[in-house]
């Protein structure tokens, strides 16, 4: 049984008159112990879903199973019982201005009805677990940002949640306090056994810590597998833009006005041949690198590449076919990409 | 410079004066800060949204707030006979302060209420809080200040009411004012009132400051 299931979820949203779809008909199993990422643009509708997993968001259509129970069978009172299963971080933080950080941490135990003293022992606990042991008077105020998070995670922790739902926690930090927040997470993950969502419109969030990804492009799911697999043959147009991102319109790309270009992905044996100046050599015909980046996906270094081919055909067809061949991932980009 | 009668007259004045004061914002926020809440709540946006019950809360605070303090003092003169079992004096005063500034208070609690990051209120939905919990774990928690600057504008407010209230005698600083000042001409007794009035009034402002900033963690 998958930790939580969303089964043919669809959710509208009534606008003065009309109707907005945010989510159509979104299926999606996350497993027990995963670190599953929910990638797409901005107003693709991931924060919807997000929200739909602890039922902040009430589904229009279909259903959310948590181990196995449908939310929407729940009474009000069950659902808030079961919500202290399921932690959540957010962008803004969303700490309690007025309590220091320790009240902030012991808040969830505090309306759940746990004692003060126990509440205290634990948010101690919580803190060490987050690396904030001197802050416990501060408040909010006073810590930088990836600090509140932290109070943050060590809050949505507190009630031992057995999922952790983050709604772009990273988004408002700067790269290297956004590494450090992805390491607590992953060590979180790997400690506690917790099941992590992570949504982000940062491809880097995903491909750092996440295993699995789900690709959400105009309400509908675009995609969905293991991120070392989408990463190196993205199949559907939002998977290979959130990877590639838009920089190529503006190289460039158009002056050239090649007809073919495609992506290449590679792995680590393939890295160790001169893949490229080989091919060259071979087929005595040049071509055009448009872009070349390194990223580290899952803890392994990825190479990745986007080639402008010559443009005959049947030398761009036997190059697509050498690169397959030396083992690289090798995938078409769209002419208006 | 005065007669020991006059001084003493005074001391009595101020002493009514802090009395309708106070006990007309305790009582006024007995019933200000409930119906604050409930307009929050069942706001459009509120935690348990409600047409019909924020429609009746709004009309009747509109209406009330809408009528001049001076002619909601005549107009309730039955309802304090009622209540008090008479109209005029110090406690009679409070009845129609009373109803004045309850739809004041009401309209500063929900506007405090509002002030607060909807994103907090959501995290403790998240957290399984309950309505109640919401309301007085983290609504008044964290409007605690915003909360209290309104506290302190009303409270100023009412002291300029009671004072207002001394015309039909209602009693207090006002009151010595309007009958030695107005009536008789004694200008000089008439201007140590006023003078009391403002150095009341910049104590409850300045009081009012300092806890507020003192309660306040949000900047430093």
């Amino acid at each position: 049984m998958s930790e939580i299931e969303i089964k043919n979820l669809t959710k509208k949203f009534e606008m003065k008159g009309h109707t907005v779809t945010a989510l159509s008909d979104i299926n999606l199993s996350i497993e027990k112990g995963d670190i599953f990422g929910i990638i797409g643009m901005s107003g693709a509708g991931k924060s919807t879903l997000v929200r739909s997993v602890n039922f902040l968001e009430k589904p229009t259509q279909g259903s959310v199973l948590i181990d196995g129970v449908d939310l929407s069978t729940l009474t009000e009172k069950e659902l808030r019982k079961k919500r202290r299963e399921i932690g959540m971080i957010f962008q803004n933080f969303n700490l309690l201005e007025q309590k220091n950080v320790i009240d902030n941490i012991c808040f969830p135990l505090e309306i759940s009805g746990s004692r003060k003293k126990e509440a205290r022992v634990r948010a101690k606990e919580l803190l060490k677990t987050v690396n904030l042991e001197e802050k416990e008077k501060a408040y909010p105020s006073q810590l930088s940002g990836g600090q509140k998070q932290r109070v943050a995670i060590a809050r949505a922790l507190a009630t031992n949640p057995k999922i952790l739902l983050c709604d772009e926690a990273t988004s408002a930090l700067d790269p290297q306090t956004t590494d450090s927040i992805l390491k607590l997470l992953k060590e979180i993950n790997e400690t506690l056994g917790i099941t992590i969502v992570i949504i982000t419109h940062q491809m880097s969030v995903v491909t750092q810590v996440c295993k699995h990804v789900a690709i959400i492009d105009n309400g509908r799911l675009a995609e969905e597998g293991l991120v070392e697999e989408i990463f190196e043959s993205p199949s559907s147009d939002a998977a290979k833009e959130l990877i590639s991102g838009k920089e190529i319109t503006f190289t460039p790309v158009k002056s050239l006005d090649t007809k073919r270009k495609i992506r290449i992905v590679f792995k680590e044996n393939s890295a160790y041949e001169p893949v490229i100046s080989n091919m060259i050599l071979k087929f005595k015909t040049p071509v055009n690198i448009l872009k070349a980046d390194t990223r580290d996906v899952g803890g392994k270094a990825r190479g990745e590449m986007i080639l402008a081919l010559p443009e005959e055909e049947a030398v761009a067809d036997a190059i697509t076919e050498y690169l397959k061949e030396n083992g690289l991932a090798v995938s078409g980009i769209t002419e208006d990409l | 410079m005065f007669e020991s009668k006059v001084i003493g007259m005074i001391i009595e004045g101020i002493r009514d004066t802090l009395y309708m004061t106070i006990g007309s914002t305790i009582v006024g926020y007995a019933l200000g800060l409930p119906l604050g809440i409930v307009l929050f709540v069942t706001s459009d946006k509120g935690l348990k949204p409600n047409k019909i019950i924020y429609r009746i809360g709004d009309f009747v605070c509109n209406i009330i707030r809408s009528i001049p303090f001076l002619i909601l003092l005549i107009l309730l003169i039955p309802f304090t006979r009622l209540i008090v079992g008479k109209s005029y004096g110090s406690t009679a005063t409070i009845v129609p302060l009373v109803i004045c500034a309850a739809p004041y208070i009401a309209r500063v609690v929900e506007s405090s209420l509002n002030e607060v990051d909807p994103g907090v209120i959501e995290a403790a939905k998240a957290m399984g809080a309950n309505p109640f919990q919401i309301i007085f774990k983290v609504l008044i928690v964290e409007a605690k200040t915003s909360l209290f600057r309104g506290l302190t504008i009303t409270t100023g407010l009412l002291l300029g009411y009671s004072a207002m209230s001394g015309t039909v005698g209602g009693g207090g600083l006002g009151d010595i004012a309007v009958r030695y000042g107005y009536y008789r001409w004694q200008t000089d007794i008439m201007i140590v009132t006023v003078i009391l009035l403002i150095v009341i009034f910049q104590i409850i402002q300045n009081l009012g400051n300092f806890v507020s900033k003192k309660i306040d963690h949000r900047k430093r």
